[in-house]
């Protein structure tokens, strides 16, 4: 596969596992903020590649796993409102909310229906006007212009049975939040490489300038991430600290101003729940007043209102998440918690730290 | 209240537990071996046994239909146990509405493949239901063969021997998953939907020193692998450069986010060979059409028992666990 198989190429891996070794000047944690690095690191071995006392770590960047327990609560409340179809990734379809998933919400009898885009949730509500379809808008800037474009299709398709439980998060704000905490001590950052292709290398500024932190822009194949962690622990040995874009053949310094635009008509800023991390301020976006109708909290707000706040749990993702717990040292790993029986999202997410190590390094 | 969810049905281990929970704990045998087909001693004369059911969707795919798989999918069970498969029934559930030429393409391609197969198809069953009570067709069909080297099992394998995989991985799965989410149009994406008696009955009447053979349908390879290793109590290592992959099917897995090791087969066979026997069972297998790009992928070992890693391409190691959860519901 052309653009794939060269950035697995034996040769070249094992060669810069060898620059890595002679750059490496003691410990070294390094933050893989995206949850495709995680998953990718686990499904090639990188971590058996990284010098002594090189270790990396998992941060909040798989968007199943920061959505909190309430919104998924909300949007599985919205399933038993009648007429109602809940359309979603895959991904979502096994994680457990407060009392059902998405899987078993449609075993009682709830219209679930699985998208590979949010498109396609505008063409089933399209094609049937009896129903109305409400899309969970999950993920970050990068499946954000996808949803932002289905509102614009389905206003312009002059629908009305079609709406969006927005929960979709910006990562710039959150790793500002969690950097600020304390809590979790990088050496630097693997910036999240298809989140940068939609806002842009500089949106990671703060990182270096506030924070320090050296960060480097990356990619998902093994080459790409070792050529990361190289420009870590390169700038980490010339005492440096920038934003470096290892990331070139898909990002460029400016964001994409076709996506920012499409962003901006249908979103503006607000705060947002993450699991395990709180309300941050400015983490996340509402549907703009001019596309209310397409807003699934302004078209059933009595979900809202009936909603409980999800009692305590002993599922630790929120840990996970923050990067203070590493998947094997949760009590539940692999016991009470696998992919069969999923306790929380880190577990069945595709992205997820829990599910990656159980996979791949178990 | 617990309820059916389509991961039961995904061949993970939320089947797994279901069989155990429900049918195991009522009736069976508590001893069993956990193959794809039973064997039962009839006079002098060993059985394969085996049923299987078919609710792909769509019903006609790149590489084949729902009656070809229906034939293919228990000829390569019976196959598994080193048995000739010899008579099949065919049961089907139709629902109200299917337009009977549909049916007809349908037992055409049956014929075609049970001719190819070598088996008759002796009995079978037709029941109708009210519209939306199923879609359009389902099949179940059994067969029985008569068993000609006895002790071939998933539980059979030993440290030392040779994994052969009979060619390409991924094929079926893919190609039924885009052509009923008619993604990525035009990509040359065929099942591989076959059935496989010439290639084993030509290993088995040459002599070679075949262990265990599973055909991996379902969960793909690393299903069918950590099943043997967990039923034969070894360890198994495969190279995943070794693995044959189309470049459409690898392109095709890549954007849609599956892991081609778990994506269903129809026409492959996992077979572990004593390692003296290995270039000879290869030699073999090549003849076959079925069989051109059949390569050795791996190994067994001792220990750790059931464990199956994977040697990834950039030489690190990794470990190669079945798949969990609904992958790709009515693929076969």
């Amino acid at each position: 596969m052309k653009f794939i198989d060269e950035f697995r190429d034996q040769a070249l891996v094992q060669n810069l596992a060898r620059r890595l070794k002679a750059l490496a000047k003691g410990p070294a944690t390094v933050m893989e903020v995206c949850g495709t690095h995680t998953m990718a690191a686990a499904r090639f071995g990188l971590k058996s590649l990284l010098p002594p006392g090189v270790t990396l770590i998992s941060g909040p960047g798989c968007p199943v796993c920061v959505t909190d327990q309430s919104d998924l609560d909300a949007f599985l409340a919205l399933g038993t409102e009648p007429g109602v179809v809940l359309v979603s990734f895959g991904d979502m379809l096994r994680v457990p909310g407060t009392h059902t998933s998405l899987e078993g919400l449609r075993a009682q009898g709830a219209e679930v229906r699985v998208v590979y885009s949010p498109l396609d949730a505008v063409e089933l509500a399209r094609a049937t006007p009896e129903k109305h379809l409400v899309f969970f808008g999950v993920g970050f800037e990068t499946t954000m212009p996808a949803t932002a474009l289905a509102i614009q299709t389905a206003a312009a398709l002059g629908l009305d049975n079609f709406s969006v439980c927005c929960v979709h998060k910006t990562m710039p704000a959150a790793l500002k939040a969690l950097l600020s905490s304390g809590e979790v001590r990088v050496s630097g950052l693997l910036c999240p490489g298809h989140v940068t292709t939609i806002i842009g290398t500089r949106a990671f500024d703060f990182i270096p300038a506030e924070f320090g932190l050296p960060c480097a822009v990356t990619g998902f194949e093994p080459v790409d991430m070792l050529l990361g962690i190289e420009s870590i622990l390169r700038q980490m040995k010339e005492g440096k600290a920038t934003v470096d874009n290892v990331y070139t053949r898909a990002v460029s310094v400016p964001a994409n101003p076709q996506a920012r635009e499409l962003l901006a008509a249908v979103f503006a800023p607000d705060d947002a729940f993450w699991r395990g991390l709180g309300v941050i301020p400015g983490s996340g976006v509402r549907i703009r007043e001019s596309y209310a109708r397409f807003d699934a909290r302004a078209r059933f707000p009595q979900v809202w209102e009936r909603l409980t706040p999800p009692p305590p749990s002993p599922c630790r993702c929120g840990e996970v998440l923050r990067g203070v717990m590493r998947p094997m040292d949760c009590p539940l790993f692999a016991g009470k918690c696998s992919p069969a029986q999923p306790l929380g999202p880190c577990m069945v997410s595709t992205e997820g730290a829990c599910a990656a190590a159980y996979r791949y390094e178990r | 209240m617990k309820r059916i969810l389509l991961s039961h049905g995904a061949g993970g281990r939320e089947m797994a537990a279901l069989i155990d929970e429900v049918f195991l704990a009522r009736y069976g045998d508590p001893n069993r071996v956990g193959d794809d087909s039973a064997t039962v001693l009839v006079g002098s004369h060993r059985l394969a046994f085996t049923t299987d059911s078919f609710v792909v969707d769509p019903l006609f795919f790149p590489g084949g239909d729902i009656g070809r798989l229906a034939v293919a999918g228990t000829v390569n069970d019976l196959l598994t146990a080193a048995a000739r498969p010899l008579v099949l029934s065919a049961s089907f559930i139709l629902e109200e509405g299917l337009e009977i030429s549909v049916l007809q393409t349908i037992s055409e391609s049956m014929r075609e493949a049970a001719a190819e197969a070598g088996v008759a198809i002796v009995t079978g069953d037709t029941k109708v239901v009210p519209r939306g009570a199923a879609d359009k067709v389902f099949i179940t069909t059994a067969g029985v063969g008569l068993v000609l080297r006895p002790g071939v099992s998933g539980a059979a394998a030993r440290p030392g021997d040779e994994i052969i995989l009979t060619g390409t991985v991924g094929d079926h799965g893919t190609a039924v998953l885009l052509a009923r989410e008619k993604l990525l149009d035009g990509e040359a994406i065929r099942s591989d939907a076959a059935p496989l008696t010439g290639l084993v009955l030509n290993l088995l009447e040459e002599g070679c020193q075949i262990h265990a053979m599973r055909d991996p349908t379902r969960g793909g390879i690393a299903s069918a692998l950590n099943e043997i290793a967990r039923q034969s109590q070894v360890a198994m290592e495969i190279i995943e450069a070794r693995v044959p992959v189309a470049p459409a099917v690898a392109a095709a897995c890549e954007a849609l986010g599956l892991d081609v090791f778990q994506v269903a087969n129809e026409g492959k066979m996992l077979i572990i060979v004593a390692p003296e026997d290995a270039s000879k069972a290869l030699f073999i297998i090549r003849r076959s059409p079925y069989g051109e790009a059949a390569r050795v992928i791996g190994r067994v070992s001792a220990a750790p028992p059931g464990r199956v890693t994977v040697k990834t391409v950039i030489g690190t190691t990794r470990l190669l666990d079945p798949p969990s959860g609904d992958l790709l519901p009515r693929i076969c």
